[in-house]
């Protein structure tokens, strides 16, 4: 175990001790799920999976927004990029994601003009200074959605406008677990999110559903306390939420960000990538907030693509088993050969939150036994 | 994209706070922070906007994690690249 990487390492081996004992109690196999990008870096950066006893599965679900956006929105952005005096703004992430036919960057390698942002305040600075239309591609969960909300409220100029393919967690946990096949026996929550909308939002979540959620945060001491607490609630067969993160997440969450957020989006049902249409999963523009609502202001003919096939190689992506827990990275027969992070051809390799892409870049569950013991 | 940044607000003007970040003094919007704020606290940062102020108690040891983080990557490791990428994301 990297000594410098956890500021305290004897708790981290007590808390991997906890999870040790607590595994041999329930005595099988317990599979359980975390929905967010951040988490799965700290998982695959300081090597978590070798503390993990060897009968519990941590696994990625859809926490990459990136990842989840769907086909036809990625088309809506090509097709918007590609109109004479349009330009997009969008996170890097978003340019090599394929779309039906073409990605953000093939559009950009035939001449549209992509500007690379890292928030909507950005964008709105381009659209300030440019005498083009600058549609934001805005992509990301709640946490992110919230920063798009604000600009909103604040009043962008007429030349702004905002494509949504924001995404709302707390859905597709639903979705995940009324899966058929699922073997997911509890959700381990995002600090930052659940910061916005407060750990109450799962309350509900857990009376329908038999799996507990435990909030975590993303130290590697914040997950293995998480993980034993979550851990624990599967064993004693108890559905409620815990909240691990006191010094960041409240039951109410952030009213402000709440309040604006849910004045500017209304949720709707819609797709996820490979995953599953989601009841109330998307966060799309309120008509009061029409005016900046890209969807109205462009015609998009998305029929235009419907005449091309997938790419044969889409075909045999894996990336919505891997995001809903049937399967892992590994089990893909294009990881790490056809789909690389250069070349990718699901998702889930493009983005740095990204289950293939994060297991690419560090070898997936890597045997660190000898070093943790 | 859900870790965030934590920075010191060393001044406010309307909904705006002059933000430093290690030395890198940034601007950030004030406009969904869970709390009031004032110079002198510390602030989550997130594409942009505090998220939230963040407790004195944990001011140390919230540092303490991203300087590491910072510390050990490079751009080409994700959690680095998130954090550079959340203090870019602020206005200059």
């Amino acid at each position: 175990m990297n000594e410098l990487q956890f500021r305290n390492p004897e708790l981290a081996r007590a808390l991997a001790h906890q999870l040790e004992t607590l595994m041999k109690e329930i005595g099988r196999e317990v599979s359980v799920m975390h929905v967010c990008g951040s988490h799965e870096q700290a998982i695959a950066k300081f090597g978590l999976r070798s503390l993990f006893p060897k009968k519990l599965n941590v696994i990625m679900g859809p926490g990459c927004p990136v990842c989840v956006t769907d086909v036809p929105e990625v088309d809506e952005g090509v097709l918007l990029a590609e109109q004479p005096n349009v330009e997009i703004a969008t996170y890097g992430d978003m340019l090599k994601v394929p779309g039906t036919v073409r990605s953000l960057a093939d559009a950009q390698a035939a001449g549209a003009k992509i500007h690379i942002v890292y928030g909507p305040s950005q964008a709105v600075e381009i659209a300030r200074k440019s005498d083009k239309e600058i549609v934001f591609f805005a992509t990301g969960f709640e946490t992110t959605a919230v920063a798009t909300a604000a600009i909103l409220i604040a009043g962008p100029p007429d030349n702004f406008s905002i494509l949504s393919a924001h995404k709302y967690i707390p859905p597709v946990m639903e979705i995940v677990a009324e899966m058929p096949d699922t073997r997911i026996e509890g959700f381990l929550a995002a600090g930052h999110a659940a910061a916005i909308t407060g750990y109450g939002v799962f309350e509900e979540f857990v009376e329908r559903h038999a799996q507990p959620v435990v909030v975590a945060g993303f130290e590697p001491l914040d997950i293995l306390a998480g993980l034993v607490e979550l851990v624990k609630l599967v064993r004693d067969g108890e559905r409620k939420v815990v909240n691990t993160f006191p010094r960041c997440v409240s039951r109410e969450g952030n009213l402000a960000a709440q309040e604006q957020l849910w004045r500017v989006f209304r949720p709707c049902g819609g797709r996820w990538r490979g995953i599953a249409h989601v009841p109330n999963g998307n966060l799309r523009l309120r008509d009061e907030f029409a005016k900046w609502d890209a969807r109205k202001r462009f015609t998009i003919d998305l029929r235009s693509l419907w005449d091309f096939a997938p790419p044969q190689l889409a075909n045999q992506c894996i990336c919505g088993d891997i995001m809903a827990g049937i399967r892992n990275p590994v089990d893909c027969r294009l990881f790490n050969k056809e789909c690389l992070p250069e070349t990718p051809v699901g998702a889930c390799m493009v983005s740095n939150e990204g289950t293939c892409k994060i297991w690419h870049l560090y070898g997936g569950i890597p045997d660190l036994s000898e070093v943790a013991s | 994209m859900c870790l965030g940044v934590p920075g010191k607000v060393v001044e406010i003007n309307g909904s705006m706070a002059t933000v430093d970040f290690w030395g890198v003094r940034r601007q950030v919007c004030l406009d969904i922070v869970d709390e009031p704020v004032a110079v002198g606290d510390y602030i989550l940062n997130h594409v942009g906007f505090a998220i939230r102020r963040i407790p004195s108690e944990s001011i140390g040891e919230t540092l303490a994690y991203y300087e590491t983080l910072l510390a050990e990557g490079d751009e080409s490791d994700p959690m680095a690249a998130d954090v550079l990428g959340e203090i870019e994301a602020t206005t200059a």
